[in-house]
């Protein structure tokens, strides 16, 4: 769509902006002096300049939660996304099979994120739990408090239980919003199960795929609650991921310079990989030229 | 018809497995303690409703209901109100800096809410308004107002621009037409907003616990604390959690046909 150019547009943009503002650029502000200045006491603080800095930045446990936060949001997105567009593509397009569906499908989005934590707590407990208990009732010894490759695992099934439906959530309404006339199209020309996946419906959810994986992208490398109620971080460091090793710091050990600094450069990441993920989904997308 | 079997089983796999946590909440709920500590029963064996008694009468526990709503209510009418004027500048009009405005929102959505518990905190405390359902309200609005500027843009840009020139020339003002025309035009794309405003808003635990502690506790924040005082009391806390599903639930149920059929509308 062509747009005309108005400036008074301004206007109409602003209430977002001040609103925003108010709870974004403030804060920021906060967090940006915190991150320069060693606090002594509520009227003594000294400028250090980057020393905050440089002393996050040589933190070997902020160095294996970043390796371990990268993978956790990797894994993530090669999951969720394509089981989302599996399972979009497998619902029903109407009547009552498809409003149950969809209900059953958000179910899992509704739930307040410790009370998530609080399920698979016990949901994975060998004793008490149901799929702890039926994993070792399998031969498989499993046990998500002691062993690290469980606990790891567990978070991340969980993240798949609890986020897929955003997923499918997206992808499903990009489906529907497919004209019928291009699948008769299709089958008139022919076209196989696959082509008419990738040809006409990978195309159009382009857009709304793009939303689904900016959206998990972040939230992915963001996540605290969970894995915090699930695991505590543990075992040992097993899941302590990027926002755990920031609440330690800033809210546990109280150390406002190095928290404060690691935030931004925290933001920063989220904001450069966002940004990259955001332009190459749009070359991507244009390249199909459908 | 193999594939049709074969996509169903797989859906009706997913969907089993998305309940099967959700149902072994409800099981513990309608458990004693006793029999959820002892062993593993598939369905409870002596049916109580003593937890979702405890929740009803017990003031500490239904107050964080309230509270969750209010706030959560506060939060989706301001983020609608504040986005959609700013979602039509974005989908009409081009202007000075629009595109890395567009992004700069976004990356609001992007700051992890950890960053900021601090800052809030003394933002909050220095205006006098720690502890109020409007204090959440507009915490929440930092990563709500960014995603509704982002979904009605879409939604608006779906609407050919030709229904905004035919209105001007029948004489209609701009405000009369946004109210009177366009608005219902975009109803399902409000009805989407709305519900991911509400999810987002209702699940987010970390910044409500951190501004608030009597009078407008969310009810996730409740049940945290119940756990730390009274040991694990695990059949109240299921209860619990069972309720924190059915307000979502029932406005999912009212947005279906939105989401099933608007949404992607523009965006694709």
């Amino acid at each position: 769509m062509n747009k005309t150019l108005n400036n008074k547009a301004w206007w109409m943009v602003l209430p977002v902006i001040l609103s925003v503002a108010f709870s974004a650029i403030m804060p920021l502000m906060t967090v940006v002096n915190y991150s320069v200045q060693d606090i002594l006491g509520p009227d003594q603080a000294v400028f250090v300049g980057t020393e905050w800095f440089k002393e996050v930045m040589r933190d070997e446990s902020l160095h294996s939660a970043f390796f371990r936060q990268i993978w956790f949001s990797l894994a993530v997105l090669a999951i969720e996304i394509p089981l989302g567009i599996g399972i979009a593509l497998c619902m029903p397009a109407q009547g009552w099979r498809a409003s149950l569906s969809l209900v059953i499908v958000s179910l899992p989005l509704l739930i307040p994120w410790n009370v998530v934590g609080t399920i698979w707590q016990i949901f994975g407990r060998g004793d008490i739990g149901l799929m702890g208990k039926l994993i070792n009732d399998a031969g498989i010894s499993y046990n998500y408090t002691g062993d690290s490759t469980d606990a790891w695992l567990t978070v991340l099934l969980m993240d798949v239980w609890h986020w897929t439906p955003l997923v499918v959530l997206l992808c499903y309404s990009g489906l529907r919003a497919i004209p019928e006339a291009f699948y008769q199209a299709a089958k008139i020309d022919g076209a196989s199960r696959l082509a008419v996946f990738r040809f006409i419906q990978l195309p159009k959810m382009r857009n709304v795929l793009m939303i689904a994986v900016l959206l998990r992208f972040m939230d992915s490398f963001m996540i605290y609650t969970e894995p915090f109620v699930l695991t505590g971080g543990g075992p040992g460091n097993a899941t302590t991921f990027l926002s755990q090793y920031l609440t330690q710091k800033a809210v546990g050990q109280f150390d406002l310079g190095p928290a404060a600094a690691f935030s931004l450069i925290y933001f920063l990441i989220i904001l450069l990989l966002s940004f990259v993920l955001y332009n190459w989904m749009q070359r991507v997308g244009t390249g199909d030229k459908i | 018809m193999t594939r049709s079997v074969f996509s169903r089983a797989f859906l009706i796999l997913f969907l089993a497995g998305s309940l099967l946590p959700i149902y072994w909440m409800l099981n513990m709920s309608l458990k004693t303690n006793e029999e959820i500590l002892g062993a593993m029963t598939m369905w409870p064996s002596n049916l109580t409703f003593d937890n979702y008694i405890t929740i009803f009468t017990d003031e500490a526990w239904y107050s964080g209901y309230i509270n969750s709503m209010i706030y959560v209510a506060l939060n989706m009418v301001m983020a609608v109100l504040l986005a959609l004027p700013a979602a039509y500048a974005f989908s009409r009009y081009s202007f000075l800096g629009d595109k890395h405005l567009f992004f700069w929102l976004l990356t609001n959505r992007m700051t992890p809410p950890a960053v900021f518990l601090l800052p809030f905190f003394q933002l909050y405390s220095t205006f006098g308004m720690m502890d109020t359902h409007i204090a959440v309200a507009l915490a929440h609005l930092l990563f709500n107002v960014p995603l509704a500027v982002w979904i009605l843009e879409g939604f608006m840009s779906g609407i050919p621009k030709e229904i905004d020139e035919t209105a001007y020339i029948d004489g209609y003002t701009f405000p009369k037409f946004f109210m009177k025309i366009f608005l219902p035009l975009i109803k399902s794309g409000i009805g989407v907003t709305a519900f991911f405003c509400f999810m987002f808003s209702w699940v987010e635990l970390l910044l409500a616990r951190t501004l608030t502690s009597v009078q407008a506790k969310p009810i996730a924040a409740t049940m945290t604390r119940t756990v730390s005082a009274a040991g694990m009391d695990w059949g109240v806390l299921a209860a619990a959690g069972v309720l924190t599903i059915v307000p979502g639930a029932l406005v999912i149920w009212f947005v279906r046909h939105y989401i099933a059929k608007g949404f992607a509308m523009g965006r694709v």
